[in-house]
């Protein structure tokens, strides 16, 4: 199989930082930052969401194909979302 | 030919292109997911963006230190799946048996510090219906921020349900001897299943618990 290389201190590596990006998110949302606090959020968020999608899923040693699909369902999102907000953000009076 | 030990379905030609197969499959599933919960981010968004004060408000009803800790435990399950997988990749079966059990058990444990959240918004009546009520000026705004919290809560328990369910299967299969080396996908794509249901959790946490 194609992932035999991903060794179990690379597992015990990753834990440890999605564990310290736990607190940092948690720690960052006690400083008020206005509008930033949801972006600060998110993108600790997502970078957890990668590093569990590239090392524990093991993205990393996928066919490009699998990545294609992978990749496909949070392009899908990604229009959802601009699509749903870029209505939102625009209309006159909410 | 690599010995398929009877694992190899007629319609693949290797055991490679049939492994590619599933966790091909298993993603084009985890891509649907994205998209079912997906639905629900979109419509947080949406209530979030036209009323934020009330967001606000509700959230801090939720214990953030409860959250903190069930995150703690999920990602740790993800660790504890991770490394049955890398187990059921050195023939290790008794330890996958082992990781697979402490995985179930973190699961468990996630399930019950909900359920215990979930009882003590029953307590505080702020489950949306006739019975809720929440003083201050943003009442019907929250009860909207608690249907999403217990929808999108609620469908993520379910999946971890599942996934409890899913894994009791391979410790059936593992111990059958039904896992090896070259043949895992059951561990494996149970492992893929999981982790997503973390991945979703990673972001229903911050998005639910920590708007400030």
């Amino acid at each position: 199989m194609a992932h035999e290389s991903v060794s179990r201190t690379v597992y015990f590596a990753v834990f440890l930082i999605l564990v310290a990006l736990l607190g940092a998110t948690v720690a960052a949302a006690e400083i008020d930052l206005g509008r930033w606090n949801f972006l600060v959020a998110m993108a600790i968020a997502t970078v957890k969401a990668v590093l569990i999608g590239i090392y524990f899923m093991h993205l990393e040693a996928q066919s490009q194909l699998t990545r294609v699909f992978a990749l496909a369902g949070f392009a899908w999102l990604a229009l959802l979302l601009l699509l749903t907000f870029s209505d939102f953000a625009t209309r006159a009076g909410g | 030919m690599v010995h398929d030990a009877g694992f190899l379905a007629h319609h693949f030609d290797s055991l490679e292109q049939q492994h590619e197969a599933a966790t091909l499959g298993m993603w084009l599933f985890l891509a649907t997911e994205i998209l079912f919960f997906g639905g629900m981010f979109t419509a947080y968004g949406v209530y979030r963006t036209s009323y934020p004060q009330a967001f606000v408000a509700a959230s801090h009803h939720l214990n953030v230190a409860i959250g903190t800790f069930n995150t703690a435990v999920l990602l740790t399950s993800s660790l504890t799946v991770a490394l049955a997988v890398h187990a059921a990749e050195h023939g290790r079966s008794r330890t996958v048996i082992g990781l697979v059990i402490a995985t179930m058990l973190l699961g468990g444990t996630f399930l019950g510090v909900k359920a215990f959240e979930y009882h003590h918004k029953f307590v505080e009546h702020l489950i949306p219906g006739h019975g809720f009520s929440f003083a201050g000026p943003h009442s019907p705004h929250a009860q909207l921020f608690f249907s999403l919290y217990f929808v999108m809560t609620g469908f993520h328990a379910l999946h971890i349900l599942i996934g409890l369910a899913v894994m009791a299967f391979v410790i059936r299969l593992t111990a059958q001897g039904r896992v090896t080396p070259e043949h895992h996908p059951a561990v494996e794509l149970t492992g893929l299943y999981w982790h997503f249901v973390d991945i979703i959790w990673v972001f229903l946490f911050p998005l639910l618990y920590l708007i400030r």
